[in-house]
């Protein structure tokens, strides 16, 4: 089948509606309004529902409660609306409700400014709101991803009761590429926990209130259980040229994209160099970091926050291998004769 | 003369066995409280109207958060003054159901002011009661939005005092001035006549829901003896003596009988209607190309730049729209923070036989420059032996460098002749790809008309890429 070159952006709601989503309530934020502004163009005519909400904490509640009916359910922002959602991403964990998240980062802290940075990593890969929980987080490098992902979001969402977000940032989401879709669309399934409004559903709760702390803490142990089944399930990432690599690029997003050049350039000059990108960012693809340890002497992360990924490959690596570190900040994104010229130095 | 028998209502559980421990007959609420007793009333009227089983309640954060521990109907809990949010959600979902946001005043007044406002004011179909009691009840007695001046609480150990706290906030009143609700009424529960009211009011606003007739908002006085440290009798006397006079009850908006009903309609759509909409239906197959061009093709790493206006955005679009057709690689990025400079727009488009990594052209082999800033901008950028296509109409100056290949076209004028300025681009396309032979420039007369927005504007685009084309056969090697 033909492509259709189209935004990342753009790309993500077309995904969403062959997902079978059918309710959007978002509140606009550069630079993820295109994501709003195609969900208000398309939603309504496939009998959707669009809802402009007076914030990010109307939206992601509004989310929360259209997700309760067990319908395929999704919102979109930046940075300082994600830190808004915080307050019901929690309860939509803690509820056990799925939701796709979309975040085009952009800059930060505070207002910063709306170029592309990766320094809500914590924030969305951490959990981010209140308690012991987690988001399956998934980070898109193309346009043809920012539509499967989405699309797998969904599936993730409902297969395990729990809030994914699709983490891209401002360069992604403006990018044109060219993005084969699917040709039919998914069919929602009655989910039988949800409160649908009749006879059969009548005795269903969805709270995440327990007074009772044995059962607020089996609950706890239960959600870490499906953290780690999710884990084993649907940990995700891409490895190039890892077997013989004496130095692995680590780096998602955009920056991978731009390590790909890095890459390729210094296969071409006979360098060993390889470079492993994550796609999911929880659950972080630590085994797979681990295991290339065993022949890479070293690895170098690149991103565009304070260091914030560079933890969890820390924690993957177990001081087996040396760490480099490179990262820029503020909206400024390296070049490729940028990155070139840092990492000629370790190799 | 037959007895009445009073027995609960089938919408509230006999037992209570959410609540857990031992007490599961009696709700958790304390003694001459009005929680118990609206729930009662609500629970009545789901009852009689016999919509219990289409019912889902949102149990908000305060006293009542337990309400789903009572109320026999599908139960939702949401946070701290976000139920008129999650009941959007709910309702927007399922518009078959009868959404219920039950709140208290921290709840809708305080930290929920925004969500219900706008729940109101965009006339959500859905059923609100606010229970006012002057307090945070669950807290341990803190200062309410809605309580009253000089009334102790926790929070105003000394009173409510008005230079530091402000009013008390009348919410029945606020609503009543959107144009979207239909009715806005308040009742209180002290005595008898007040509760039949109130019973009245609780039927109004849930068959307001029923009837799809819109926003149906109930605020309801109602006694906190634990808050306010009163016996159950004198809790009532309370509200009579103080609240009165500051709320009012009565019926503010009412006007359920112009409203028109809302319809709501589902249906299925099929593959082909989501495809059309999508805009995927007439993509077509791929093409199918040779290896051999797949494997000959020079990579473009082309810059596009000039002023807003001159249509540097959808060139980049339109030849990045012809490589896809020939089953290679591409990328289309617009100017975009840092990188943007010299008061010109640009685009970074890259086309190539391999997949594509940074889609930033930095280092471009092909620099399109619209204006003299755009060369100004990007000449030193050029690689060596790149391609510089000029706009000769309005940029005055020769290319400086001496290791770039040239072509000076004036794109400007040869589009004004054709009557359209604005075709300036695709002038240019057409030259470009004659000129460098990378793809068959007829491709742009598949594409341009999937790209160009206004449809009259088509047939000039391709007199256009026409002209360009013309331009580069009579003038090769003249540059
Ligand atoms: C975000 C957040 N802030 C604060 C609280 C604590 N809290 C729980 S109930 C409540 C006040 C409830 O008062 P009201 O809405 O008047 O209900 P009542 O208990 O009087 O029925 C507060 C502040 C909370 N649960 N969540
Ligand atoms: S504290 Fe007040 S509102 Fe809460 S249950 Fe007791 S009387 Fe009712």
């Amino acid at each position: 089948m033909q492509r259709e070159l189209i935004k990342g952006n753009e790309a993500v709601i077309k995904g969403a509606l062959m997902a079978g989503c059918s309710m959007y309530f978002g509140y606009p934020i550069t630079p993820a309004s295109e994501i709003a502004q195609a969900a208000a163009a398309l939603f309504p005519l496939l009998g959707g529902t669009f809802v402009q909400a007076e914030s990010e904490v109307a939206a992601i509640n509004m989310v929360y409660g259209a997700s309760a009916t067990g319908a395929r359910v999704m919102t979109a922002s930046s940075g300082p609306g994600l830190s808004l959602k915080q307050e019901g991403i929690s309860y939509i964990a803690g509820a056990q409700l799925p939701c796709v998240i979309i975040d085009v980062m952009r800059a930060g802290p505070g207002l910063g400014n709306i170029w592309p940075e990766q320094g809500d990593y914590n924030q969305i890969v951490k959990g981010g709101g209140h308690g012991n929980y987690k988001t399956i987080v998934l980070a898109p490098n193309s346009a043809q991803e920012m539509c499967d992902l989405t699309m797998l979001a969904f599936d993730l969402a409902e297969e395990y009761r729990n809030p994914v977000v699709v983490l891209t940032d401002a360069y992604i989401g403006q990018m044109m590429e060219p993005v084969e879709f699917p040709r039919s669309r998914k069919k929602v399934k009655r989910q039988p926990w949800a409160v649908h409004g009749d006879a059969e559903s009548q005795g269903n709760l969805v709270s995440s209130i327990l007074m009772n702390t044995t059962l607020l803490e089996d609950h706890n142990f239960a959600l870490q259980k499906k953290y780690e089944k999710v884990a084993q399930e649907n940990t995700r990432y891409e490895a190039l040229h890892i077997d013989d690599a004496e130095l692995i690029l680590i780096g998602y997003g955009i920056v991978s994209r731009i390590l790909l050049n890095v890459m390729q350039m210094l296969r071409d000059q006979g360098k060993k160099v390889g470079m492993i990108r994550p796609i999911t960012l929880f659950p972080f693809p630590q085994k797979a970091i681990a295991d290339a340890c065993e022949v890479a002497k070293k690895i170098m992360v690149v991103e565009l926050s304070n260091g914030q990924m560079l933890d969890d490959v820390k924690l993957a690596v177990q001081g087996k291998s040396e760490i480099e570190f490179y990262n820029r900040m503020g909206g400024a994104v390296p070049t490729v004769d940028e990155l070139l010229e840092v990492v000629q130095k370790y190799i | 003369m037959k007895a009445a028998v009073l027995k609960k209502p089938s919408a509230f559980y006999d037992k209570f066995e959410r609540k857990g421990g031992a007490h599961q007959e009696t709700t958790h609420y304390c003694p001459g409280c009005g929680h118990g007793n609206l729930h009662k009333l609500i629970a009545e009227a789901l009852t009689d109207f016999n919509v219990a089983d289409r019912t889902i309640l949102i149990s908000p954060v305060g006293c009542s958060v337990f309400a789903y521990y009572y109320l026999n109907v599908g139960n939702v809990q949401a946070a701290h003054g976000r139920a008129p949010a999650v009941a959007t959600g709910l309702k927007r979902a399922n518009p078959n159901s009868i959404v219920i946001s039950y709140q208290g005043d921290g709840d809708l007044a305080a930290i929920g002011t925004a969500e219900i406002l706008h729940a109101a004011n965009r006339g959500e179909n859905i059923s609100v009661f606010f229970v006012n009691n002057a307090i945070y009840g669950m807290t341990g007695s803190q200062m309410a939005p809605t309580t009253l001046v000089g009334q102790k609480t926790t929070t105003t150990p000394y009173g409510r005092k008005v230079s530091n706290e402000g009013f008390p906030i009348r919410m029945a009143e606020i609503i009543s001035t959107l144009e979207a609700p239909v009715y806005v009424e308040r009742t209180a529960l002290i005595d008898f006549k007040s509760i039949s009211r109130t019973k009245r009011a609780v039927r109004k606003v849930l068959q307001n829901q029923i009837e799809n007739r819109g926003f149906s908002f109930l605020e309801i006085l109602s006694p906190c003896p634990t808050g306010w440290k009163l016996s159950a009798p004198d809790a009532q006397q309370w509200i009579r003596d103080y609240m009165l006079p500051v709320f009012p009850t009565e019926v503010f908006k009412d006007t359920t009988k112009d409203a028109e009903t809302l319809q709501y309609s589902h249906r299925e759509y099929t593959d082909g209607e989501v495809l059309d909409v999508l805009g995927l239906s007439e993509l077509g197959e791929r093409k199918e190309v040779t290896k051999e061009f797949l494997d000959n093709f020079p990579v473009q790493n082309m810059k596009i730049a000039g002023f807003g206006g001159q249509g540097v955005l959808s060139a980049g679009v339109v030849i990045a729209a012809c490589g896809m057709n020939e089953n290679l690689d591409v990328t289309w990025i617009p100017s975009y923070g840092p990188e943007m400079r010299g008061g010109t727009a640009n685009c970074s488009v890259i086309i190539s036989n391999k997949r594509i990594g940074s889609p930033l052209t930095t280092k471009p082999n092909v620099l399109i420059a619209m204006n003299g800033p755009s060369l100004d901008a990007f000449e030193d950028d050029v690689v060596p032996n790149g391609l510089v296509i000029i706009n000769s109409s309005i940029v005055e100056r020769r290319v400086k460098r001496k290791d770039v290949v040239t072509l000076y076209i004036p794109l400007t004028e040869i589009a004004s002749n054709l009557g359209l300025t604005a075709a300036a681009n695709m002038v240019c396309l057409g030259a470009y790809l004659e000129f460098t032979g990378i793809m068959d420039y007829k491709l742009l007369f598949d594409v341009i008309p999937k790209t160009i927005k206004r449809k009259n504007m088509i047939e000039t685009n391709i007199k256009a890429v026409e002209a360009g084309v013309q331009y580069v056969r009579e003038n090769a090697g003249k540059n």
